[in-house]
């Protein structure tokens, strides 16, 4: 008959030798089961005397001890063995394309109007809408330019049978909302508009934001700090020179031009700005008297300043686009690049 | 407008060089867009006197001249008409190069040797002139460098002026605005009166005075008209852009550019009888100078003689009466015309001239009878003749008002929002040559006659700005009081549609608001539509009724590029005109076309179909419950659309695009298509929460066979209507037709979810609904348990 010891030496070599669970479980019904080696071994303590029984009991319960430990030893080994290799089985080529449906995206031109509006709105601004098709009242005789005034000839106006108009501007939106006398009032009024001119450099239809804070106190230094601080904002260039030139709007008085720095060169000269460093990007001015006047607003006690600026102009220097043609012409493989 | 820089000098000289004067004005409000070279360098042209000129013994339109280039005699072949004996021209000698870079050699022409090049203004980059020799003056010394006769050392500003700065247009406007920047003392001109040798006049009437403020006219006799302008005036036309025509009309012109008053020369044996400013008599006929026939109608000034009218006043001459080769006698025209009467009437025609460009901003009222005696005085210095009495109609500053206009210091702080001294402001507008009075509050300040742009106190307080310089206005803080903007969730933004169609894989899209008609009208989408009066093209002629037309447009452009699959959206108005009002509504149209989902390998190949682009549109509407009803439009197949119905009223369209019109547009498969109007879409609720069941719910399956013609939406309908209150969620998840179904039947496999609040719901009131379930559904739809 085997010494315990080599008993249990044989045991540990057979679950060593398992390679799975039922292997293993086999090794320990023939050592540890009920009729196991071990377990008769235990059984047969009976037969020895007083005196050896304790230290061959003790014996027999180390044996089975050290087996049962290398059981479960061995039964985690090949329990994470398996698990490896179903893991193994499921591994996925984590470099093939996700299923389903890929991202949409903004229209350039909506993408820099919303820019646009949102810096404003973090100023107080609240967005306003108009109507595209106008009459002459809103678009031009309550902005101050008569018929026949010069300033109309230079709108290319689209016209209808009846004398409505296409909207040459959004600075309609500035009378909509001051009609009635509303003041204090402070907004911004994105949308389409309209001249009727097509060519390499002018499409028929384009975007404007226009701008309109009326308020007591308002200064045309307001109207500096702002616009200023709104092109930094815009360009994310918190030097970007910004430089304010007298001209001519029949709704604001005084009136300017505002040119920043141009982007694309900072200044040295290049083909988007004609080599001469600046950019001319807007218009703006304090709202005119007669306007205020016009829609019945104390032009003593409120003072105001209004700008106005092309949307597609901003969208082609931030986002580096060449031909305005191609905001128009929808080709989803140029429209694909602003997601 | 364009100006010779050394003319703008002569008047008022800065002491700075041309580009420094250019930035100065610009940041003064008259923008030069341009410095340019007054012409080419000309290098090694030289003048060349001819001396003999015989024809060509070989070629009938060429002459042999004998040219003397100062110390040697060249000889040239020319082919010019102007070429003879004593002439002055430009000569190119053999190695000179021209300014198009050609180089001249010495050449043989029909066997006679040619030594040079005889040459117009146009070989010399001068002019377009290529009608014969650029004549130099008689007296240019033989070899005299071209480039110093013309006094080409000179560069022209090309400036765009806003429209309100009419005096600005003329050598004598911008000298002003110089003389101001640079506290220069006013220029003027030479318009001392010049005498009459006669006394013949015609007479001048005004039928309304408030059309023309005063008419200055004058008869000169015995002009010598067929003289050529003398090269300094050429060249002072020519660097403005205005190309010399003659001497009568030139002088015009020149006084024109000079002090920006308009005259017109009429040949005096060609006016019947004295003269009339009145408005035209309707369909009276005139030809104008440059041979337009134009019909007349009463909105148009003319100037008329006892028969006909014979000038478009402010405008245009009339061809009849203009100044030609024959003309002896001239009567001068120099008026003031209120702008209003003016301003476009010009475009009316079809024309822009350089008067009707200044009338229409303005001309100084008291400039009539003062460029009157320039013109005179210039005429007959270099033309000669006999000058009659000047007949005036009217009264010079008919159209000027005269008022002082009161200028407060608190004004001009509060509006620039910057402090400028009291003296300091004085002084900028006296700079400006205005008249300024002290007063209590401020100044009281007169303007002259020439600033008619100038009414009121903000007018003066841009002037101060503008000299004062807009780059020392500070950058102000404009600290925005601190008030919250309302951010309603009943009514969310726009940005909320958008952005749900961007995250589901649509490309915004903008297209124009006008589409093209007859496409319009194809789809079916006619009504209402408004055509443009003055549209681009007639792609571009009608208003949009739908952005529909739009959409697919997009879509062929790009289905025409290889594009496999197009998801595209749009947000804009669309234009219905109806009976009273033309409707003006912000919709949101999307298309989808091609694959449903992009070229992958983990979804399967499938076209897209109606219930994709349901999905996309229901997912717009957030909680809100939004019904699609079977219905018909023009424009979709007839089985395949629906309209949406929101809260018991219909806010749009979709469906897939009518097979014919797909075919129609070349498009393999229609595309499918919705349209919903923004407003109710984006008119919300806020939610309010309920507490949710902590007991465990039961699901029932059911099998239901229904006639073809129940609707999804019908049997849904009848499983609401029996929902005892703990019917939590009902769903559809199969509709079959095929094998153990009979033909004209469907299966559809029903799911719900059954769940008390309050309690455990046990299996025997489950099944027991669904047995009520069941016979009703059995009553009203006829569906029965699929077996």
């Amino acid at each position: 008959m085997d010494t315990l010891d080599s008993l249990t030496e044989k045991a540990i070599a057979a679950i060593t030798a398992a390679t799975d669970a039922a292997a293993l479980d086999a090794v320990r019904v023939q050592y540890l089961g009920k009729k196991g080696t071990l377990t008769e071994r235990m059984k047969k303590l009976g037969t020895l005397s007083a005196d050896e029984r304790p230290a061959a009991g003790q014996a027999i319960n180390d044996a089975k001890a050290r087996v049962q430990h290398a059981l479960n030893a061995r039964g985690d080994e090949l329990a994470r063995a398996a698990l490896a290799r179903k893991l193994a089985a499921e591994t996925l080529d984590v470099t093939a394309e996700g299923r389903g449906e890929r991202p949409g995206g903004y229209h350039p031109v909506a993408r820099t109007l919303e820019r646009i509006v949102r810096l404003f709105e973090t100023a107080g601004f609240a967005v306003a809408e108009g109507p595209e098709v106008e009459d002459e009242f809103h678009n031009f005789t309550a902005l101050n330019i008569p018929e026949h005034h010069p300033a109309r000839a230079m709108h290319d106006t689209f016209y209808f049978a009846d004398g409505r108009v296409l909207r040459t501007h959004t600075s309609p939106v500035q009378i909509r909302a001051m009609q009635g006398g509303n003041a204090p009032l402070r907004i911004i009024a994105p949308g389409r508009v309209y001249r009727c001119d097509s060519d390499v450099t002018h499409t028929p239809m384009f975007h404007q934001v226009e701008g309109l804070v009326v308020d007591e106190g308002v200064s045309m230094a307001d109207l500096k700090g702002t616009l200023e601080r709104f092109m930094r904002q815009f360009f994310e260039r918190d030097d970007l020179p910004v430089m304010f030139r007298p001209s001519y709007f029949p709704f604001t008085e005084p009136s300017a031009e505002v040119d920043v720095q141009c982007v694309h060169c900072s200044g040295d000269g290049c083909r988007v700005c004609k080599g001469t460093g600046w950019l001319e990007v807007l218009g703006c001015g304090m709202v005119h008297p007669h306007v205020l006047e016009g829609v019945g607003i104390d032009s003593e006690r409120y003072t105001g300043y209004a700008f106005g600026m092309g949307v597609e102009r901003f969208a082609m220097l931030r986002y580096g686009v060449a031909d305005l043609r191609y905001f128009f012409d929808n080709d989803l493989r140029f429209l694909g690049q602003f997601r | 407008m364009k100006l010779s820089a050394n003319w703008l000098r002569d008047l008022a000289d800065p002491g700075v060089d041309n580009a420094e004067l250019a930035r100065r004005l610009t940041m003064a409000g008259l923008m030069v867009d341009a410095v340019t070279p007054a012409g080419p360098p000309l290098t090694d042209i030289v003048a060349g006197r001819v001396v003999t000129c015989t024809p060509h013994p070989d070629a009938d339109k060429l002459t042999v001249c004998e040219v003397d280039t100062g110390g040697a005699r060249h000889t040239i072949v020319c082919g010019a008409s102007n070429a003879r004996v004593d002439l002055v021209a430009p000569v190119a000698l053999p190695g000179t190069t021209l300014p198009d870079g050609t180089t001249i050699a010495a050449t043989e022409l029909r066997g006679v040797r040619s030594d040079g090049m005889l040459c117009s203004g146009r070989e010399l980059r001068l002019s377009d002139d290529h009608e014969g020799l650029l004549e130099l003056p008689a007296d240019t010394k033989p070899g005299a460098a071209v480039a110093q006769v013309l006094a080409l050392a000179d560069e022209v500003f090309e400036f765009d002026l806003t429209p309100n700065r009419g005096d600005c247009l003329s050598a004598l406007g911008i000298a002003r605005e110089v003389s101001a920047l640079f506290e220069l003392s006013a220029p003027a001109f030479e318009a001392a009166a010049v005498p009459a040798t006669h006394k013949d006049a015609l007479k001048v009437a005004l039928d309304d005075p408030s059309d023309c403020g005063v008419y200055c006219g004058r008869i000169v006799r015995d002009v010598d008209t067929m003289r050529a302008s003398p090269v300094w005036l050429q060249e002072r036309l020519r660097r403005s852009g205005i190309r010399p025509r003659g001497i009568a009309v030139d002088v015009a012109a020149f006084v024109m550019l000079e002090t920006g008053q308009p005259l017109h020369m009429f040949d005096l044996a060609k006016l019947d009888g004295d003269i009339r400013v009145r408005r035209a008599k309707k369909g009276e006929p005139l030809t104008l100078l440059d041979g337009t026939d134009v019909v007349l109608d009463d909105e148009v000034l003319v100037i008329a003689d006892k028969a006909q009218a014979v000038a478009m006043a402010g405008v245009m001459g009339g061809e009849a009466t203009a100044v030609g080769d024959g003309t002896r006698d001239v009567f001068i025209e120099s008026a003031w015309f209120e702008p209003r009467v003016i301003a476009g009437r010009a475009r009316r025609f079809g024309l822009h001239t350089d008067a009707s460009h200044r009338y229409e901003r303005g001309v100084d009222p008291a400039l009539a009878p003062l460029a009157l005696e320039r013109a005179t005085a210039l005429l007959v210095t270099l033309a000669g003749g006999e000058p009659g009495p000047v007949t005036t109609a009217g009264k010079s500053l008919n159209g000027y008002r005269d008022t002082a206009i009161e200028l407060r210091r608190a004004r001009v702080a509060h509006l620039l929002g910057i402090e400028i001294e009291d003296k300091t402001i004085a002084a900028l507008l006296r700079r400006l040559h205005f008249d300024v009075a002290d007063a209590d509050a401020g100044w009281r300040v007169r303007v002259p006659s020439y600033r008619f742009d100038i009414a009121i106190e903000a007018d003066l307080i841009e002037e101060v700005a503008r000299l004062y310089g807009y780059d020392r206005i500070p950058a102000g803080a404009a600290s925005t009081p601190m008030t919250m903007q309302p951010a309603p969730e009943t009514r969310v933004s726009d940005r909320v549609l958008t952005d749900t169609l961007v995250h589901r894989g649509f490309q915004q899209v903008i297209t124009y608001s006008f589409v093209d008609g007859a496409l319009q009208r194809r789809l079916g989408l006619d009504d209402g539509a408004l055509p443009l009066a003055n549209p681009i093209s007639s792609e571009l002629g009608t208003m949009r009724t739908s952005l529909w037309p739009g959409l697919v447009d997009c879509l062929g452009y790009n289905a025409n590029r290889q594009q496999s699959r197009v998801r595209i959206f749009e947000i804009g108005l669309r234009f219905i005109q109806q009976v009273s009002e033309l409707q003006q509504e912000k919709v949101i149209a999307g298309l989808i076309w091609g694959d449903r989902h992009p070229v992958q390998w983990g979804a399967p190949a499938a076209p897209v179909d109606f219930y994709d682009l349901k999905a996309d549109c229901a997912a717009l509407f957030g909680r809100r419950v939004v019904t699609f009803e079977a219905a018909t439009h023009p424009s979709l197949h007839p089985g395949q659309s629906a309209r949406v119905v929101l809260d018991g009223a219909p806010i749009g369209w979709i469906g897939t695009l009518h097979p014919q019109h797909a075919a129609a547009l070349d498009l393999a498969r229609p595309p499918i298509l919705f349209e919903l109007a923004v407003a109710p879409v984006v008119t919300r609720a806020a939610p309010q929460g309920r507490p949710v069941s902590r007991f465990p719910g039961l699901r029932r399956d059911l099998a239901l066979v229904v006639p073809e013609g129940v609707t999804v939406g019908a049997l849904l309908a009848e499983v609401d209507r029996m929902d005892p209150g703990w019917l939590q969620e009902r769903f559809v998840f199969d509709i079959y037709r095929g094998a153990g179904v009979e033909a004209g039947l469907k299966s559809i496999a029903l799911g719900l979810i059954l769940q008390e609040t309050s309690r455990t719901l046990t299996d025997g009131e489950a099944d027991a609904f669904v047995q009520r379930l069941v016979a009703h559904l059995g009553d009203t739809v006829r569906a029965t348990l699929r077996d």
